[in-house]
């Protein structure tokens, strides 16, 4: 360009800043005057019309999930049962099994607790962290409350329990009312005697192969779906509109439906005499009938079925925007099927692949239903063993660790949807 | 579809196979959906076809016998009463959240859609254990809570859609010819963005009508729902009468969510009319 030109743009650019200084004044006019329309008070306004929704968000759930997760780190129930023996292994004491005068503590506190008829719950709470500590507590409370008052070698003699390093480490572990037993307990860790963070024994540990199942199945279905939904989704998204909304409806359908009535639907089709079976042997694909209910493989079906159109669409709405002219003029430049489809295609759509299967994936973890009613003992996942603890084994601290990690690979995955693909461009519906 | 104008035979099978492929997938989308109905007109008490003949037997079951009738009130109750306390809750919130000098909103907007995030097991069992010391677990109304926090997200999204083309103006309007807020609110605001509020409602309805997670923490014998009483059924023993309460809760559920995004739809079109 030469200095003519140059200058021309300069002047050029000048007078559009000029513009956009006058622009500028008259904006700041406007804002004044819609500012003098709108009522004063407009956004605390706006904030009072969203508070009710807000107060009872926070009061009936984020204040109980706050409260539950506090569980995991948070359990009073032995220095709360032991008042005295906390006190004493406070001040002093640093050798397991403790001296004489932890002992004392120890029976006093028992006998005020069987009197005040709540050892049996100190008992449970010591056993969740202490597998057989119930027995031998309930038997030491029953020992003292025939009257006796043992010394500290002829409480041992009477009930090794007391004498070994694991029990006295758990109590100690126990005292300040904080503990992190049973976050580690979720990644089957421990502390060791000698202050060393150790794995369980092989023969205890079961939540780090729940999570590996967990993210096992998850990933299978993630791959599945996407193995069923990206053909289809691109199917719909060359289609004519409105043939494409006919074929959409068939994935909206079971979309729309409830997850336990999808559930129900394949309990039904998966029994050993049920349609599926049939259906494989009429084929000719088995010969002899497959065990799906209780089952990995019915799981992952049943699974599948129902986060297709969660992967799907996503993918779908990805694929819409791109033009179909773009692969014909690929095709027309000479490039082969496949390559244009590789070098063209797929990565425009990747987008709407990772935002398809990330949310597959994500909303797979949490899975509760359709394990509970499809999947055998070995098929629960995390959330199972959650509810279990809640319902069964009664063990609320251990379902909130569970709770707390299941929380957090979630809350991490959807970070990391949100930085990489942002949230609001997948609408669902 | 086909990339030439004269295909060759090698992209014919290909593009014969991408069909064939999809038409599987879109079987093995629908047919589970499509198998319990026949199955709850059967007359025999197997999940066999042919089927032992035509009977309506099943459906006198789930809506003759006391326990399953129980279980259709308990579900009607719980739903209606969430569906007005997320869709009134939800839509104030959105007529909130739509102004533009709403403080705090990269705050706020999380924290609303978090029922949505956060597994529905940890939801359920955090519930259980706040609601029960205070007495609010089996009762309706704990549960009513529990379900709208799950519901008024798809409230405050679907309101909030509708109301990005409402003009504002029309509020200020009608202000300056002496209208108050509530009576601006009913006759301006309200009928213009109804649709949207509708869909919102009949989303609340499908989400708390089909939810049993929360539910099966929450209620006791008095408050089992409908959803509850099929997931028992299915845990202790598979009866045909199964078949037919899903053929309803299915029939329902799609009713209800195809007019939401038929309403969700006229929303859109009829903001896209006024001028923005």
């Amino acid at each position: 360009m030469n200095e003519h030109g140059s200058q021309l743009v300069t002047r050029e650019s000048r007078l559009l800043r000029g513009a956009e200084t006058r622009a500028g004044v008259n904006d700041g006019g406007w804002r004044a005057m819609s500012s003098r329309l709108v009522p004063r008070h407009e956004g605390t306004r706006a904030l009072a019309l969203a508070a009710p929704l807000l107060v009872l968000l926070i009061v009936s759930f984020g204040i109980p999930i706050i409260a539950l997760l506090s569980r995991a780190v948070y359990d009073p129930s032995i220095s709360r049962a032991l008042p005295r023996t906390a006190e004493t292994l406070r001040q002093a004491a640093t050798e397991d099994p403790p001296g004489d005068e932890v002992f004392a503590a120890l029976e006093a506190d028992l006998k005020e607790d069987q009197a005040r008829g709540t050892v049996f719950e100190f008992a449970k709470s010591l056993n969740s962290r202490l597998s057989g500590a119930r027995s031998q507590v309930l038997k030491t409370a029953r020992l003292l409350a025939s009257g006796t008052s043992p010394s500290r070698s002829e409480l041992i003699d009477a009930i090794p329990f007391w004498g070994e390093k694991q029990t006295w480490s758990t109590i100690r572990g126990g005292v300040h009312g904080f503990t992190s037993f049973y976050l580690l307990s979720a990644l089957d860790l421990r502390w060791g005697v000698n202050g060393s963070l150790d794995f369980v024994p092989a023969g205890e540990a079961v939540f780090l192969r729940v999570f590996a199942r967990t993210f096992m199945v998850a990933a299978l279905v993630t791959l599945a779906t996407l193995a069923l939904g990206f053909p289809l989704a691109y199917l719909i998204s060359n289609l004519p509109l409105a043939r494409a909304n006919l074929v959409l409806v068939l994935v909206l359908l079971p979309f729309w439906t409830s997850i336990l009535v999808r559930t129900a639907a394949w309990t039904v089709l998966l029994q050993k005499f049920g349609l599926l079976n049939d259906a494989l042997i009429a084929l000719g694909i088995t010969s002899e009938r497959l065990e799906l209910m209780y089952s990995r493989l019915g799981l992952i079906i049943a699974m599948t079925h129902i986060q297709l159109p969660f992967t799907l669409l996503p993918i779908y709405s990805v694929m819409r925007s791109i033009s179909p002219s773009q692969l014909r003029a690929a095709h027309s430049l000479g490039a082969r099927p496949l390559t244009a489809f590789r070098r063209v295609y797929l990565p425009q759509a990747l987008p709407g692949v990772m935002a398809g299967c990330l949310l597959t994936f994500i909303l797979c973890l949490g899975y509760y239903i359709t394990p509970a009613l499809i999947g055998g003992a070995s098929d629960q996942l995390i959330s199972n063993f959650i509810a279990n603890y809640v319902n069964v084994d009664l063990n609320w601290e251990m379902a909130a660790a569970l709770s707390f990690m299941l929380l957090a690979f979630t809350l991490l995955l959807y970070a990391a949807f949100a930085r990489f693909l942002g949230l609001d461009r997948f609408k669902l519906v | 579809m086909l990339l030439s104008p004269y295909p060759t035979l090698g992209e014919r099978l290909r593009v014969g196979l991408l069909w064939a492929w999809c038409a599987m997938v879109l079987i093995y989308l629908v047919t589970p959906l499509l198998i319990p109905i026949p199955l709850s007109f059967n007359s025999g008490s197997f999940f066999t076809f042919p089927l032992a003949g035509l009977s309506t037997r099943w459906y006198e079951v789930v809506l003759g016998t006391e326990r399953w009738r129980a279980a259709i009130g308990n579900s009607l109750i719980v739903a209606f009463g969430t569906t007005m306390l997320a869709t009134s809750l939800g839509t104030f919130a959105a007529i909130g959240l739509s102004s533009p000098r709403f403080p705090a909103r990269q705050m706020v907007m999380p924290l609303l859609i978090s029922p949505l995030v956060v597994p529905i097991v940890v939801t359920a069992v955090g519930a259980y254990l706040f609601y029960a010391p205070l007495g609010l677990a089996s009762t309706y109304g704990g549960i009513i809570l529990a379900h709208t926090v799950l519901a008024s997200p798809f409230v405050v999204v679907t309101v909030g859609a509708s109301l990005t083309g409402f003009d504002r103006n029309l509020m200020r309007a009608a202000a300056i010819s002496g209208a108050r807020p509530a009576l601006a609110f009913f006759r301006i605001m309200l009928p213009l963005i109804l649709p949207g509020v509708l869909s919102g409602a009949a989303f609340a309805f499908v989400t708390s009508f089909d939810e049993v997670v929360v539910v099966q923490f929450l209620a006791s014998a008095d408050q089992r729902t409908l959803p509850l009483e099929m997931f028992t059924g299915l845990r202790e023993q598979l009866s045909p009468a199964i078949t037919a309460a899903a053929t309803l809760m299915m029939t329902l559920s799609i009713l209800l969510l195809v007019v939401a995004n038929l309403l969700a739809a006229r929303a859109r079109r009829r903001m896209r009319v006024l001028p923005a």
